[in-house]
């Protein structure tokens, strides 16, 4: 099939894939160098998902993510200034660098975390989308989890209650395939995803989460149905990291070959070889973003260098409001 | 006006619904069902299922909700049926509800109050009879509240509702057919601990459940020409030693009641504060009646054994008056 957009929005699309891509990459190398500390979950591989989702959603929505929300957070439009201040543990970051990389959250572009227990932003996406029906808002909101949240209580209590009140919740599944080391089929007795969503009789809808047109309208035709008042819709994307779980795992649990055959699939090389069979997109053209998306990296980790260490004297704000 | 606790709990709820389409109740049982404990009787009628919302068995899934739709704008009254039951719930409220406001840098408050019922002493068993009002205070960016009187049972709603922070009420069941009269100036703070009986020779320390009892104690202790003063906590967190200082300051010993049981329990936290600010001011060691250390059995006075009661009360405060 050829790519469904024109040139500007393909690439517009390309371009956010490798913002995540170059942040990501660099993040890893931060880490090694102890700029960056605690957990880091990288995303890279499944950059499709984000990007194809979050701009089928509109600037009004609400996003819940995970701990593995770097590009969600990015692509949704918080700077990569704010990102990387925040993995820095810097004051200027968007979470003041009281959350870090697992706790990402930005008032102003509505992206509510960054939660970092396995299942625990789907109530909270179920609460703001009855905070919605409440008040006659027609907002979505879309909730990012992996497919080892399906294992979770907090999943089918989500779902129940999402159903049960026809609810304007988005549940977005990222099935990369493991929980942290646990294949799917080693922890779920039932592997089709979306017939577990089916039982609580909830539109479901599974797209290759590695092709960023699947990913994109798959969620425009989620988001509608939900923007709609059809209630809540479950959208399974099927993807993959290339990454180590977090920069403590060795990787025992899956075969080299697996991950290479993986990133034969991988969005960025897959995605941009399609747009310039379809002349939609030069290797100038192509370069160009990546520059782009280097000297933003550069940019924010020089910001972050740079930004101030919250004062010890402040430890105790922000646990109530004043 | 004279009134139940129970009538107290709901006479709040409607001043509330009524006075702002923001608050909302929600929980299991609370609409049809008139409430486990008919603190909602009426309420489905008169505001509606979108406002009085009766929910599934998913204690997870609701509170977690709340949470959510007080980040949303609402202003969620969320009823879970009785504290043993929050355990299911216990993840969102200390990793999300009590924590998000920090962990998201101060960008986002969750107005949210939860209000549960609590306590022994109606032959529940293990299961339905716990106190664990500590483990909420032991938690950072929450408030809790243990109304113990008609009044606060009438006051505290409006204040935990109007802040802007996570605020879990405790209501003792034993508490919800006790009678009394509401006083005119029921409206009241949710940060300070209130005398309940004025004394001079000895502090009893309590809140929730504990509290008629340990009134009945001081009576009982009264008779016996000892003055004890009674401290009701009210709020458990944050503590307001202030109160329990300047009570100590004036009777030199202490006798801490507590529903909870003895190792890790409030009481051990009130002793601490003691030690830590008083302890020049102590003329004996301080004493806790506390529950004993096993799950509430079924057998009537097996619990009552197992539970603080006034002759406890009175035996622990003539050992600390070496009497």
């Amino acid at each position: 099939m050829p790519v469904p957009y024109d040139k500007a929005f393909a690439q517009k699309l390309l371009a956010d894939m490798l913002r995540i891509r170059r942040m990501e990459e660099k993040c890893a190398e931060l880490y090694g160098a102890q700029k960056i500390r605690g957990f880091l979950h990288l995303y890279i591989g499944e950059e499709a998902c984000a990007v194809g989702a979050l701009h089928a959603l509109t600037a009004d929505d609400n996003i819940v993510a995970t701990y593995r929300e770097h590009g969600h957070a990015l692509v949704r439009g918080v700077s990569m200034n704010a990102i990387m201040a925040e993995m820095f543990g810097k004051r200027a970051g968007c979470s003041r660098g009281r959350g870090g990389s697992m706790h990402l959250f930005d008032a102003a572009t509505r992206f509510y975390g960054g939660n970092a227990i396995v299942g625990g932003g789907l109530p909270l996406a179920v609460g703001f989308a009855l905070a919605d029906k409440l008040q006659g808002k027609q907002r979505v909101t879309a909730c990012f989890f992996g497919e080892g949240a399906m294992a979770e209580g907090a999943f089918h209590e989500s779902m129940n209650l999402a159903a049960l009140w026809q609810l304007p919740v988005l549940f977005c599944c990222e099935n990369n395939l493991y929980a942290m080391g646990t294949a799917l089929a080693r922890s779920e007795a039932q592997t089709d995803l979306c017939a577990k969503a089916a039982s609580y009789a909830v539109p479901t809808l599974k797209a290759d989460g590695m092709d960023i047109v699947a990913v994109h309208e798959a969620m425009k035709l989620a988001a509608r149905h939900v923007r709609d008042g059809l209630g809540p819709f479950f959208l399974e994307l099927q993807t993959y990291r290339f990454r180590a779980h977090s920069m403590f795992d060795p990787e025992l649990y899956r075969d080299k070959a697996e991950v290479e055959q993986w990133k034969q699939r991988g969005p960025l090389h897959t995605f941009s070889a399609r747009l310039k069979a379809e002349g939609k997109l030069t290797e100038e053209e192509f370069l160009a973003l990546d520059a782009k998306a280097n000297a933003e990296v550069q940019a924010a980790v020089d910001f972050a260098e740079a930004a101030a260490w919250e004062p010890v004297a402040d430890l105790l704000k922000d646990v109530h409001t004043p | 006006m004279k009134m139940t606790y129970r009538e107290a709990i709901r006479q709040a709820m409607h001043e509330a619904l009524a006075a702002d389409p923001r608050v909302f109740l929600m929980g299991e049982d609370v609409g049809r069902y008139g409430g486990t404990y008919a603190c909602s009787k009426g309420f489905l009628e008169e505001f509606g299922p979108e406002r009085i919302r009766d929910t599934p068995l998913s204690e997870l899934g609701f509170v977690g909700a709340g949470i959510g739709a007080a980040l949303g704008g609402m202003r969620p009254i969320v009823e879970v049926m009785t504290v043993n039951f929050s355990l299911l719930a216990l993840d969102q409220i200390v990793n999300t509800a009590a924590a998000l406001r920090h962990m998201s840098g101060g960008q986002f408050s969750v107005p949210l109050v939860l209000r549960m019922a609590t306590g022994a002493g109606r032959q529940l068993a293990a299961q339905h009879s716990h106190s664990l009002e500590n483990w909420y205070a032991h938690i950072p960016g929450i408030k809790v509240l243990a109304p113990a009187t008609i009044a606060d049972a009438r006051g505290m709603l409006g204040p935990a509702l109007a802040d802007p922070d996570p605020v879990v009420i405790f209501e003792h069941a034993q508490l919800y057919n006790m009678e009394g009269a509401l006083p005119d100036d029921w409206r009241c703070d949710i940060t300070t601990a209130a005398q309940r009986r004025a004394g001079t020779d000895i502090s009893l320390i309590t809140y929730g459940g504990s509290l008629p009892k340990t009134l009945a104690a001081a009576e009982q202790l009264a008779a016996e020409g000892i003055a004890a003063e009674v401290i009701d906590l009210r709020v458990l967190r944050p503590l307001d030693t202030d109160t329990i200082a300047a009570s100590l300051r004036k009777t030199h010993k202490a006798v801490v009641v507590d529903e909870g049981w003895k190792s890790g329990s409030l009481a051990a936290e009130v002793m601490a504060r003691i030690v830590e600010d008083c302890f020049f001011d102590l003329d004996a060691p301080v004493a806790r009646v506390c529950s004993e250390e096993v799950p509430i059995p079924y057998a009537k006075h097996m619990e009552e054994a197992a539970l603080p009661q006034a002759p406890k009360i009175v035996a622990a405060v003539m050992m600390v008056l070496g009497k």
